[in-house]
C-alpha cells in the first residue's frame, strides 16, 4: 500500500522502512547497479557495502545519526556518529581504518556544545585509530532543522567479508551484552522519565575491542554479525531468519536484559527486544566453536555474553524467529513495527 | 505496570513453578473431561501477557483463552477522533496519548484519518505520555489546547485528581471518552449467550482496574451470569495461577470471585479514588465503536468541572443513541472480536491489508488491542506450529 504522505515510522528502521525504500529507491536502480567491483551491495542490504580489490575487500558504511537530546546518559550524538560507523564496518568483518563525515547544524546551535560533540568525535576516532579523511559542514536556518545531524562514512580494510545470509542452520546466535539500553535511555529522556532513578544509561561504545580479536581468531566460523540498532534484536534476527532462509529460535531465559530496561520498556508498552543498542554485537557462530567464542568475549570484559539460541532449517516456516518464554510458552519474535509509542495504560 | 526486579523474577522467569502449575491445570482440565472450558479476559495486557508468553501454547486442548473488550483506544467512537482531527486541524492544540494518535476514524477529515495524519498535514498535535504533561504544558504557555480522553478506570483517576485538585489550567479542556470495564464485561457474556456460541465459563478479571474499582463489581457480576472470576496480575506466572483457581472453581460448580493480584487489589478498592471520581464525573449511557451505545457504560465531567469539558467550550456535539451508526471499516471484525466471539485470525483484514503499521480498524493499533497484539507477538497458533516442525 503506497502511503500518502512520509511519517516517523518510515525512517524507524522497522518494516516501514524497509517499505518504503523499497519503493522510493531500490526498486529503481537496475540490478547490475546495486554492486560494484564484485563485492556487497543494494542486493544484499546488511551494515555496509565491499568492494573487492586485489585479496582485500574494502567495507563501507554511511549513516545520519540524530538523536534529540544530543546530549544523553552515556555519550552524546559525536560519539554516536563515530562508534555507529565503525561498528558497522566492524559487523561486515572489517577493520575500521579510515572516516569521512558530514555535519548539518541548525544555525544558533551553541558552538560550545558542538565543541564537545566534536571532541568526542575525534576521541572515539583516535581511540579506535581511525583516520578522519574528509568531510563537509553545512548550517541551515533554523526553520528547517532542530539540532544537529552528523553523517559518517566508515571505511575499512577486510580479508573476509561476514554476510548475513550466510548464517546456516545449527548456528548459536550470541550476543555480547544487555539489549536495549541506548534505545530505553532516549525514550526515556524524551518522555521526561528521572534516569537515575531508572537507572537507564546508553550503552554507546565501538566494538573494535572486542571484534577485532574475534575476526583474526574465528573468522571463518563467524557467519553473521550485527550491531542491533534501530529496530534492535527482533529486526536482526528477523532480518537474518530472511535472508539465510532459516527459523532461528531463542530462549528467554537465556537473552541479557537489565530489569529496569525491562520495567521501563513494559512501562510504556515496547517490547524491550525491538530497542536499539548502540554498543552490542549478535553473531551467527559455527556450533563447534560457540562456547569458545562466549568464553573468548568474557575474556574480553562484555562479562554477559551468552548464546541465547540456534538457527534451524525449516524450508516451510524459514524466515521465523520462534521465543521460547521462561515458562515454556512460545511465540513468534515479529520484527517491530510502527513507530514506538507510548500506550495508555 | 512494572513489577519490583524481585517479584518480576520469580513471577516471570521460574520455570519450576511455571511447570508445576501447568501440571494442576492440566489436571483440572482432565477432571472436567471434553467439556470445552472457555475463559475470557477484559484487560488487553492479560492478553498481551497470554501471547507474548506464549501461554496458549500451554493450554490443554479443551480450555479456551479469549480476549473480551478490554481496549480503551478500541472502543473510542469514530465520531470523536474524527471531531479530535477537526479540532486539530483548526489550530487547537490535541493532546494524545502515543496509541490514540495512530488510531484510524472511519471518515477523512480535511485529508486526514487519523491524529497522526493530522500533524502530518500540519494539524496541531502533541503526544504526551501522562495528563499532567498536558497540564504542565497548558499552563506554561496558556494555548487553548484539548486532552482526548481516552481510559477505563485505570486511567480515570489521572484526570480526575488533577481535576479535582484545581490543578488544571483553564485553557485545558478535557474531551471525555471514558469507558466503565463491568458494563462492557455482561455485555460480552451477555452477547455469547445470546448468539449461542459456546459461553464463556470463568473471567480473568482485569487487576489494574480492579486496583480502583475493587474486586465487588466482578463479585456482581459471577453471581449473576453463575461464573466464577478471578482478579489476576499480569506477569505469566500471575495468569497460570489464575487459570488454575478458575478451573478449580469450576470443578467445584463455584460462582465467586477470588483475588489473585492480591498484592495489589482489594475487595473495596481505592475509596479516595472513588470519591473523587464520583465529584468530577457522572455515569452517562455512551457509545462503543463498533457496538453501540451500552447504558450506564461512559463517563462525563459534572458541576463546576464542566468548566473544562471541550464538547461545551468547542461546539461539539455528543453523540446519541439515534444518531450513532456502526462506525468500523467494511470487513473489520474489531467489535466481535471485542467481545470474544471471533479471533484476529478470522478477519479477512488482519494481516493482510491490516497491519500495526497501517492499521485499518482500531483493535490493530494500541498494544491492547486483540489485533494488535496478535500482529506484533504472533499470537495465533503458528508458533506452536513452527515449534512442532524444527523440534522445540
Amino acid at each position: 500500500m503506497k502511503p500518502r504522505f512520509l511519517t516517523l515510522a518510515h525512517g524507524a528502521g522497522g518494516v516501514e522502512t524497509e517499505e518504503i525504500l523499497n519503493h522510493l529507491l531500490i526498486s529503481r536502480v537496475p540490478d547490475y547497479l546495486t554492486r560494484a567491483l564484485g563485492g556487497v551491495g543494494l542486493d544484499v542490504l546488511d551494515d555496509g557495502a565491499t568492494l573487492k580489490l586485489g585479496d582485500k575487500h574494502v567495507v563501507l558504511s554511511v549513516d545520519s545519526y540524530t538523536v534529540t537530546p544530543p546530549f544523553f546518559p552515556g555519550g552524546n550524538i559525536g560519539l554516536l556518529a563515530a562508534a555507529g560507523s565503525i561498528n558497522d564496518v566492524l559487523m561486515m568483518g572489517g577493520r575500521p581504518v579510515a572516516m569521512m563525515d558530514a555535519v548539518v547544524a541548525q544555525e544558533g546551535f551553541p558552538v560550545e556544545d558542538m565543541e564537545k560533540i566534536m571532541e568526542s568525535f575525534v576521541n572515539t576516532l583516535e581511540e579506535n585509530d581511525v583516520a578522519l579523511i574528509g568531510g563537509d559542514f553545512k548550517v541551515l536556518p533554523k526553520s528547517d532543522l532542530n539540532g544537529v545531524i552528523i553523517s559518517t562514512l566508515g571505511i575499512g580494510v577486510a580479508d573476509r567479508v561476514i554476510v548475513d545470509r550466510n548464517l546456516a542452520p545449527g548456528d548459536k546466535i550470541i550476543v555480547s551484552g544487555p539489549l536495549g539500553e541506548h534505545g530505553a535511555t532516549i525514550l526515556a529522556l524524551q518522555y521526561g522519565i528521572d534516569l537515575e532513578e531508572a537507572q537507564l544509561r546508553s550503552d554507546v561504545k565501538p566494538l573494535t575491542g572486542l571484534m577485532l580479536p574475534l575476526i583474526e581468531e574465528y573468522g571463518e566460523h563467524i557467519h553473521a554479525a550485527r550491531d542491533p540498532t534501530r529496530g534492535g534484536l527482533a529486526m536482526t534476527l528477523n532480518d537474518w531468519a530472511s535472508s539465510s532462509g532459516t527459523v532461528i529460535v531463542v530462549e528467554e531465559a537465556s537473552i541479557p536484559l537489565r530489569k529496569p530496561v525491562v520495567a521501563y520498556a513494559e512501562m510504556l508498552g515496547i517490547d524491550p527486544l525491538s530497542l536499539a543498542s548502540e554498543g552490542v554485537a549478535v553473531l551467527g557462530v559455527a556450533p563447534t566453536v560457540a562456547e569458545d567464542v562466549v568464553e573468548r568475549m568474557h575474556e574480553l570484559g562484555f562479562k554477559h555474553a551468552s548464546i541465547i539460541g540456534e538457527a534451524r532449517s525449516s524450508e516451510k516456516y524459514k524466515g521465523y524467529v520462534l521465543y521460547r518464554s521462561a515458562v515454556g510458552g512460545v511465540r513468534i519474535l515479529e520484527p517491530p513495527r510502527g513507530e514506538l509509542v507510548p500506550r495508555i495504560c | 505496570m512494572a513489577e519490583s526486579p524481585e517479584s518480576l523474577q520469580v513471577l516471570r522467569y521460574d520455570a519450576a513453578a511455571a511447570s508445576s502449575i501447568k501440571k494442576t491445570i492440566w489436571r483440572l482440565a482432565n477432571k472436567l473431561g471434553s467439556k470445552k472450558i472457555k475463559l475470557m479476559n477484559f484487560c488487553g495486557t492479560h492478553e498481551w501477557t497470554t501471547v507474548h508468553f506464549g501461554l496458549r501454547s500451554l493450554m490443554p486442548p479443551n480450555v479456551e483463552l479469549v480476549a473480551g473488550p478490554g481496549c480503551p483506544v478500541c472502543v473510542t467512537p469514530s465520531y470523536y477522533i474524527e471531531q479530535a482531527i477537526k479540532l486539530s486541524m483548526d489550530g487547537v492544540r490535541v493532546f494524545s496519548f502515543g496509541d490514540a494518535f495512530k488510531l484510524p476514524s472511519l471518515r477523512r477529515v480535511k485529508g486526514a484519518r487519523s491524529l497522526e495524519d493530522a500533524k502530518a498535514l500540519g494539524g496541531n498535535v502533541e503526544v504526551v505520555y501522562s495528563f499532567l504533561d498536558a497540564v504542565k504544558k497548558a499552563s506554561k504557555d496558556g494555548k487553548d489546547s484539548v486532552f482526548l480522553g481516552i481510559g477505563f478506570e485505570t486511567t480515570t483517576p489521572s484526570y480526575s485528581i488533577p481535576l479535582y485538585g484545581g490543578h488544571v489550567p483553564e485553557n485545558l479542556y478535557f474531551m471525555s471518552v471514558l469507558r466503565l470495564t463491568p458494563p462492557a464485561a455482561s455485555y460480552a457474556i451477555e452477547a455469547a449467550l445470546e448468539r449461542g456460541v459456546t459461553p464463556v465459563q470463568g473471567i480473568i478479571a482485569p487487576g489494574h482496574v480492579s486496583t480502583i474499582t475493587g474486586a465487588k463489581p466482578w463479585d456482581e457480576m459471577a453471581r449473576r451470569f453463575g461464573i466464577p472470576a478471578v482478579v489476576s496480575g499480569f506477569e505469566p506466572l500471575d495468569l497460570l495461577m489464575s487459570i488454575a483457581m478458575l478451573l478449580k472453581m469450576i470443578w467445584e460448580g463455584e460462582a465467586r470471585v477470588v483475588i489473585e493480584y492480591k498484592r495489589l487489589v482489594s475487595w473495596e478498592g481505592n475509596r479516595y479514588v472513588q470519591e473523587v471520581n464520583s465529584r468530577v464525573f457522572s455515569v452517562e449511557d455512551a457509545a462503543w465503536r463498533g457496538l453501540g451505545f451500552i447504558p450506564e457504560s461512559g463517563l462525563e465531567l459534572k458541576g463546576s468541572y464542566a468548566a473544562h469539558d471541550a464538547f461545551k467550550e468547542f461546539g461539539v456535539k455528543r453523540l446519541s443513541a439515534e444518531e450513532w451508526s456502526y462506525d468500523l471499516p467494511a470487513a473489520c471484525k474489531c467489535a466481535d472480536i471485542t467481545l470474544g466471539l471471533a479471533k484476529p485470525t478470522d478477519c479477512p483484514l488482519f494481516k493482510r491489508v491490516c497491519m500495526p503499521e497501517h492499521p485499518i480498524g482500531p483493535c490493530m493499533v494500541s498494544l491492547e488491542g486483540t489485533c494488535a497484539v496478535w500482529a506484533r507477538f504472533g499470537g495465533g497458533g503458528l508458533a506452536e506450529e513452527i515449534a512442532k516442525e524444527v523440534g522445540v
